[in-house]
């Protein structure tokens, strides 16, 4: 056998990460939710899920063959995260078209038009979710379930919202436990709080996050709830900012949503800023906005100052103060 | 434990492929090739001709200019042709080519093998000699010793730092000059601290070698060596990098270029250059020889040579056994190592190991999109924007890839070696970083003209 | 109704007012131009390929209208004919230039010049020359990916997958001159265009000592200067080892391309010389010769097809 010599430009190893890896970790961290989602719902949530999946995985698919006629990009896995994502912001009770439908926007126009991964500005999961709560409202807000203990048709948060504008604030109807374990109305993804959590923390492991936006974003909404019940005193204190921390798609979003690659900032001082912005606008959504969940509008919004915060938040260069 | 601010990866080292292999004097080679450029600077003159009979130690190429380094015979024979000859990237440069003859040596060289401590030159009579030796730094760089150690007027060295770290992965001739020449370091750094006048030395060596900082902190205590202390740094790369290592040390960050370590006064000298300036200035041997590491996992055997400079690298990749198919042969380590494409190359100053890399492990993975995960920005040691950069240069945008610093890169490779859709970032960062540099020396002339 | 009414007014109102506003302001700060920059730059191609020197085709029809003199100024893309309208629409003499066209020296193909090395970085001609001469033994040879066929905005520049070296399409090429900068070794020259696209060219630019191009490439100028020696215009000069034909003066005779004993003298269509009355010296130099002129053809045929799959 003949000796062939390479030549390459240093350097010649590699830390061996690849981006299916880092999307494949998001999905393992997402099973524990899902799993908490179909014990809490029932079978219907890993039938929605997966049509979700499959159809941004073929959309992806056919427009990266036949509208771009580029090379086939469903392999890093990126279509399926999104597919997840997508399914985890829609209530169980959903019809199966209208994922579809929420698949095409995601991929189509959340994703593909900007180029494909890493390209796009706002978060393609996100873009579904907010132009199907727009075009279908209805269904986008039907919370009653295929479960027969869970009694309202609403969440947490459409309560406190009404009990909030009327002065009538009190949460001795929730029981936090139950909140963190999964049993409560909402999202199928945004229920398993502790889930939630626990796929967090893999992320950190395996370091595909870093801590700065899901604590950015979580301090805010902590230090904003806990400024909101200070008129309201006693145990509101500590009760007003844990409801928040685990009522609707809070953890979901800063852990999974907001931590999006290509829509988050690039340096650690700018994540910092975008996680406080996030959680800013999610409470003032939520104490004063029309809509009872501002997790999404606030991420849509942050998404679009991150070529801001990009622009003025560059790393210290070495040798400078 | 102490280590430098920000950035950084942690590759794996593989250094215990050779690093229990004990420095072997490596034959004498039947030719050598000699460039008369091995140094950062104006290339040497040649100053022998086809049919001169050399000695070993002998000056064969003249320093011009400063920044510039005098070039040694590393054998003794005769001088068969003066012309160029391609260097390992297949540039063809100016050598010299001696048949060597037996290996009689210059007679002012002091070849006994006993420590000599004492030295009561000044600081300029040090320094003379360190530049007549033609020493460079040996860890890779091959900036001239004797620039970096004429302290300018007006600045003052606080303390010398010796370069002990050897970060690159696979390579240990640095960690066996440490545990086999201990002494000749020391009494070297004794040397170097005399010649920047400083009270304060300090050898940083990466924790994944207790042992050497171990038979180092022995050896200063055993040999009396005042003012020298071992610091044991947190492993991470570029660890060695200059400027990483001051401030791992001192905590103190050179500004950005043009400034110098001594703008922080700091002198920065690796060990193996230590050694060099030892045998310079107490044995009047010039630098002909260094201790260099064959490595690789695919290897028969590994090895640290003492080896001549100029032996044709050929010679030590056949000692160890390349292995058949594809391989790719780097002068250096996997990190900022070369690439060797022309194996009839030789050996030469700044070369501190040869690495074998086997196809596949040097196989680089398919691009893919830039997703914007900003581990290249976390790894990046100077606080740059590589993904940014490398898009500037590929775009060819120099003026904005100026305004975002491109000059600072150190060339390390931790962008590319963290980046997930295996994009070749520091390939276009150094095109960036070259043509800006140009852009500024020509502007800088033209300001000069006026 | 009244509400609706109100709307209307109001908005109305504003607009108007706005309107007036607008006017003022726009009448104001109005930028005096000569009106005859915005014809001078709808004569031009409009490329914005910079070949001219300035940054874009308006920044040079500025030029055109505001210099007294335009002698210096002149646009490759649109050549002698334009340049010429242009003046007289400007009552101003234009520069006479021949038409040129880009011509890639280099005739070290797959066969010819062997790669020694495997490059595996990335794909880019300027990034392998900022760390090694590339993968055959030449120097100064074509590197094969194509910095110069991305820097051509006019899709002159194509790389032949047979020959791994950059052909040109001397129909589509404007002589911009984009090329001669993209290329890290320099191996684009602008030269006379002939009329037919004929052309003759050294198709080389070592200037090692002719044994080491030997050793590297089969099809290299050796320097041995018989080529110097046949020609009878002075068209030929050796320097540093390498032929180098004036196009100014050279005449197209053919004689040097019989000479040449590496075939790296290229003629593009034009049929060489028929052979001399000399078998023994003539068997050399016929194997390139014959090679050169049918490869000429089927460079131009396999242009023809790619510009019909375009």
């Amino acid at each position: 056998m003949q000796t062939r010599l390479f030549a390459a430009p240093s350097p010649h190893i590699h830390g061996g990460e690849k981006t299916p890896r880092i999307m494949g970790d998001v999905v393992l961290a997402l099973i524990p939710a899902l799993a908490v989602s179909i014990y809490a719902l029932g079978w219907r949530v890993l039938m929605i899920t997966a049509i979700s999946i499959v159809s941004c995985v073929l959309f992806e698919y056919l427009i990266q063959r036949f509208l771009l006629k580029g090379r086939n990009t469903i392999g890093d896995l990126s279509a399926v995260v999104t597919g997840l994502l997508l399914a985890f912001n829609l209530p169980v009770g959903i019809p199966w078209w209208i994922v579809v439908i929420g698949a095409l926007v995601a991929i189509g126009i959340g994703k593909m038009t900007f180029g494909g991964l890493g390209c796009n500005p706002f978060n393609p999961a996100l873009t579904g979710r907010i132009f199907l709560l727009i075009a279908y409202p209805v269904q986008m807000t039907d919370w009653t379930t295929s479960v027969p203990d869970a009694l309202s048709g609403s969440t947490a948060l459409a309560d406190f919202k009404l009990q909030y504008v009327t002065n009538a604030v009190s949460f001795d109807n929730h029981n936090f436990l139950d909140m963190l374990l999964g049993d409560m109305n909402g999202s199928m993804g945004e229920i398993g709080a502790l889930a939630l959590i626990l796929g967090g923390l893999y992320l950190l492991v395996r370091r595909v996050i870093t801590w700065h936006i899901p604590v950015a974003v979580l301090g805010t909404m902590i230090i904003f709830s806990v400024c909101a019940a200070i008129p309201m005193g006693g145990a509101m204190l500590w009760q007003m900012p844990t409801f928040h921390l685990l009522a609707g798609g809070a953890l979901l979003g800063a852990i999974f949503m907001a931590t999006d690659y290509a829509t988050s900032p690039m340096t650690h001082k700018g994540m910092i800023i975008y996680g406080i912005g996030i959680g800013a606008i999610t409470m003032i959504i939520r104490l004063w906005g029309a809509y009872p969940e501002g997790m999404s509008f606030a991420i849509f919004i942050m998404n679009a100052v991150t070529p801001l915060i990009n622009k003025y938040c560059r790393p210290k260069r070495f040798g400078t103060k | 434990m102490r280590t430098f601010p920000i950035g950084g990866i942690h590759p794996s080292d593989n250094k215990e492929w050779s690093k229990d292999r004990a420095i072997e004097t490596l034959e004498l080679p039947s030719e050598v090739y000699i460039p008369m450029i091995q140094h950062i600077g104006a290339p040497s003159t040649p100053i022998v001709k086809k049919g001169d009979k050399v000695l070993t130690g002998q000056l064969i190429g003249q320093a011009v200019g400063f920044v510039s380094a005098n070039i040694h015979s590393s054998v003794s024979g005769t001088v068969t042709s003066v012309d160029a000859y391609p260097n390992g990237q297949g540039q063809r440069r100016i050598m010299v080519v001696i048949k060597r003859e037996g290996d009689e040596w210059v007679e002012t060289i002091d070849r006994s093998t006993e420590l000599k401590r004492e030295c009561t030159l000044t600081p300029q009579e040090i320094i003379a000699k360190v530049r007549d030796a033609g020493i460079v730094g040996l860890g890779g760089a091959q900036f001239p010793t004797h620039v970096k150690l004429s302290v300018p007027d007006g600045q003052r060295a606080e303390v010398l730092i010796i370069n002990g770290v050897e970060c690159e992965p696979y390579l240990t001739s640095d960690y066996r000059n440490m545990m086999e020449r201990a002494e000749l370091i020391l009494t070297g750094v004794e040397i170097l601290m005399r010649a920047v006048s400083v009270e304060r030395a300090v050898i940083g060596v990466e924790n994944n070698k207790p042992d050497a900082i171990a038979h180092l902190r022995d050896v200063i205590a055993k040999g009396n060596y005042r003012g020298i202390e071992v610091m044991p740094l947190k492993v991470r790369y570029p660890q060695g990098g200059e400027k990483q290592l001051i401030a791992a040390v001192t905590g103190r960050q050179v500004a950005p270029p043009p400034a110098l370590p001594i703008s922080v006064g700091a002198v920065v000298c690796n060990v193996s250059t230590s050694i060099a300036v030892y045998e310079a200035v107490q044995k009047n041997k010039p630098l002909i020889e260094r201790v260099v590491t064959v490595t690789g996992k695919e290897l028969k055997t590994t090895h640290n040579y003492l080896a001549r400079l100029g032996t044709p690298v050929s010679r030590l990749f056949e000692l160890a056994g390349i292995p058949e198919g594809d391989v790719k042969l780097l002068n250096g380590g996997p990190m900022m190592g070369r690439a060797i494409v022309d194996i009839t190359a030789p050996l030469i100053k700044g070369c501190s190991g040869l690495t074998v890399l086997s196809g596949r492990e040097a196989a680089r993975g398919t691009e893919l999109q830039c997703i914007k995960c900003a581990k290249c920005v976390a790894a990046c040691p100077m606080g740059l924007e590589p993904y940014l950069l490398s898009k500037l240069a590929k775009l060819q945008k120099w003026d904005v890839a100026e305004e975002h610093n491109v000059v600072d890169c150190i060339e390390c490779g931790c962008c590319s070696y963290t980046c997930p859709s295996y994009l070749p970032l520091l390939d276009y960062i150094r095109i960036g970083k070259q043509t800006v540099m140009t852009n500024i020396r020509a502007r800088a002339a033209a300001a000069n003209k006026k | 109704m009244n509400e609706l009414l109100l709307t209307v007014l109001t908005l109305s109102v504003l607009g108007a007012l706005l309107a007036v506003v607008l006017y003022f302001v726009a009448q104001k700060f109005r930028v005096e131009e000569d009106p005859r920059i915005d014809d001078v730059e709808k004569m031009l191609p409009g490329a914005n390929c910079g070949g001219c020197g300035f940054a874009g085709c308006r920044a040079m029809s500025e030029a055109l209208v505001k210099r007294d003199n335009i002698a210096a100024l002149f646009c490759p893309v649109a050549g002698g004919e334009t340049m010429k309208s242009i003046a007289s629409f400007l009552g101003k003499t234009a520069a006479e230039k021949s038409p040129m066209v880009a011509t890639m020296r280099c005739g070290g193909s797959c066969d010819k010049r062997p790669k020694v090395n495997h490059y595996d970085g990335a794909l880019s001609c300027a990034v392998v020359n900022t760390f090694y001469v590339g993968e055959s033994a030449c120097a100064f040879g074509c590197i094969g990916y194509g910095d110069c066929v991305h820097a051509c905005k006019f899709g002159a520049l194509s790389i032949n997958p047979e020959t791994g070296l950059v052909e040109v399409d001397p129909d589509k090429c404007t002589a911009c001159g984009a090329c001669v900068k993209a290329c890290p070794k320099g191996l684009f020259e602008l030269r006379k265009k002939w009329p037919k696209n004929r052309a003759i060219y050294v198709a080389c630019r070592s200037k090692n000592r002719g044994a080491v191009v030997m050793k590297a490439c089969k099809a290299g100028c050796i320097g041995c200067g018989k080529c110097e020696k046949v020609c009878q215009f002075g068209a030929i000069t050796i320097d540093n080892h390498l032929a180098y034909i004036d196009p100014e003066k050279c005449k197209l005779c053919r004689k040097c391309v019989n000479e040449c004993p590496t075939g790296a003298i290229h003629i593009v269509n034009m049929e060489p010389l028929a052979k001399e009355p000399k078998p023994a010296v003539a068997a050399k130099p016929a194997t390139p010769k014959a090679e050169s002129a049918p490869k000429a053809v089927e460079a131009t045929e396999s242009k023809v097809v790619t510009a019909k799959n375009e």
